[in-house]
């Protein structure tokens, strides 16, 4: 089994950063893992602009600003990069196990830092009651059959939480030529940025119904409608403003949970609301030596703030690796 | 004297910006914190135009979708428009971040620009 001085895991935005920091900051053998074919993580299927406004002064894609940093992350050859490498075990002494294609590797770490992004909540987790036909799915899983697939989930769609992937996809899902008959979010106030309240949902009128939740799906194999319900400050249903809306997509768009099972596994102290690792400071876990950055450590809005704070956790890193020489 | 009041959506701040106007002639723009929001305010109520970031089907390619944008905002009215000129798009060559693959694309001096890159 081999020894690496530092194994970053996930070539987001977040695990890129890191690892260009971590070799600012001397560090001259990291491995960086990545389960997909290609870097870049979720920026790869946001082909929306929003990004770079802080670190390159520029408005650009999610693509673009990949490409930016990956072309910095290829620059370097002290980052050795591994495709297709899937995480599946780690241990508290620091001991990774991954999986690539046709085989199983061990690496043992002196220094590791987790850049797992996160999972999306899906329906089942908030409770949505009525029956479970296709045509469920998280605005995010939405986002990337459309974006890297080239398929169109549905064509009139009901989006439930105002959070900013399901504004997005709002938007994404008119330009393709599908009806978005509504958001509806349960709080009074949208949970997304409010550009995307202007450049998703008024710019197509959409209606977005606050305060209101849906109370049933319907739909044998395919969704067919869903009930919309006013509910009151406690969430509790208010009798009597229920209302039908007929459609064959709904898209799940209530927040993020960061995939922070590794870690959990290796014996990190894991906040259980949040399942986010217990910290005192930016980056770092219960155990010396593991970090974590971008979505696994705590959930962000803006990629920019992303690479920013993950360069910390690859600037951690390096100081951690100096102390144990 | 009437106030419009709108949210700038150049950058994540989102500002609540208001424009004091006079007949039709804008007196006074407020609220906005930086000067790219005083320029979106008079665009916006005059002539309102958004960047249209969308992807365009391959073929052929190692890849299913391309993801691409207006290299300049174009009318806010013509992105449905624009969106069904965008669907008989087929990528066919390789192409890299910044190539142009539709010119004058809805208006004069406006591209559609590859911002994906998948061979370098």
């Amino acid at each position: 089994m081999r020894e690496r001085d530092l194994v970053i895991v996930g070539a987001g935005p977040a695990g890129m950063a890191a690892a260009t920091a971590a070799h600012e900051n001397g560090v001259k053998d990291i491995l960086l893992l990545e389960r997909d074919q290609y870097l870049g993580g979720i920026l790869n299927q946001c082909i929306h602009t929003g990004f770079g406004h802080v670190y390159f002064k520029e408005i650009l894609t999610g693509p673009e600003y990949a490409a930016r940093v990956i072309e910095k992350v290829k620059s370097i050859k002290d980052i050795e990069i591994s495709l297709r490498s899937f995480a599946v075990r780690l241990t508290g002494d620091k001991v990774l196990t991954y999986l690539k294609p046709g085989k199983m590797e061990r690496v043992k770490a002196k220094a590791l830092i987790m850049a797992t992004g996160c999972r999306e909540r899906t329906r089942e987790m908030i409770h949505i009651a009525g029956t479970r036909p296709a045509g469920i799915f998280p605005a995010g899983l939405a986002q990337k059959l459309i974006n890297i697939e080239g398929l169109i989930p549905g064509k009139e769609v009901v989006i439930v939480g105002s959070g900013d992937i399901g504004l997005i996809m709002a938007r994404r899902f008119t330009f393709e030529g599908a009806k978005v008959k509504c958001v509806v979010e349960i709080e009074a106030k949208s949970k997304g940025l409010v550009r995307n309240i202007v450049q998703c949902i008024e710019d197509f009128g959409i209606p977005m119904y606050f305060k209101h939740k849906i109370a049933k799906i319907y739909g044998k194999h395919r969704v067919e409608a869903v009930d919309v319900v006013r509910v009151d400050d406690k969430f509790n249903e208010i009798s009597g403003t229920k209302f039908e809306i007929k459609c064959d997509t709904i898209l799940i768009s209530v927040g993020l949970i960061p995939e922070n099972e590794l870690i959990e596994a290796a014996g990190c102290e894991m906040d259980r609301k949040t399942n986010s690792p217990v910290s005192k400071e930016l980056n770092k876990t219960s155990i010396p030596g593991i970090f974590a950055c971008g979505n696994s450590f705590k959930v962000y809005d803006v990629a920019d703030s992303v690479s920013r704070d993950s360069a910390v956790a690859g600037r951690l890193a390096a100081e951690y690796l100096r102390g144990l020489q | 004297m009437t106030k419009k009041n709108i949210i700038c959506i150049e950058c994540p701040q989102g500002c609540h910006i208001t424009l004091d106007m006079e007949e039709n002639k804008v007196m006074k723009i407020s609220g906005n914190k930086c000067p790219k929001g005083e320029k979106y305010a008079l665009s916006e109520i005059k002539n309102p135009t958004r960047v249209l970031a969308t992807s365009v089907a391959a073929e052929g390619m190692p890849f299913k979708m391309l993801a691409v944008k207006t290299d300049k905002p174009i009318p806010k009215a013509d992105l449905i428009r624009a969106m069904r000129k965008v669907k008989k798009i087929r990528v066919k060559k390789p192409v890299h971040v910044g190539e142009i693959i539709a010119s004058n694309f809805m208006k004069p001096g406006v591209n559609l620009v590859v911002t994906r890159e998948f061979f370098k």
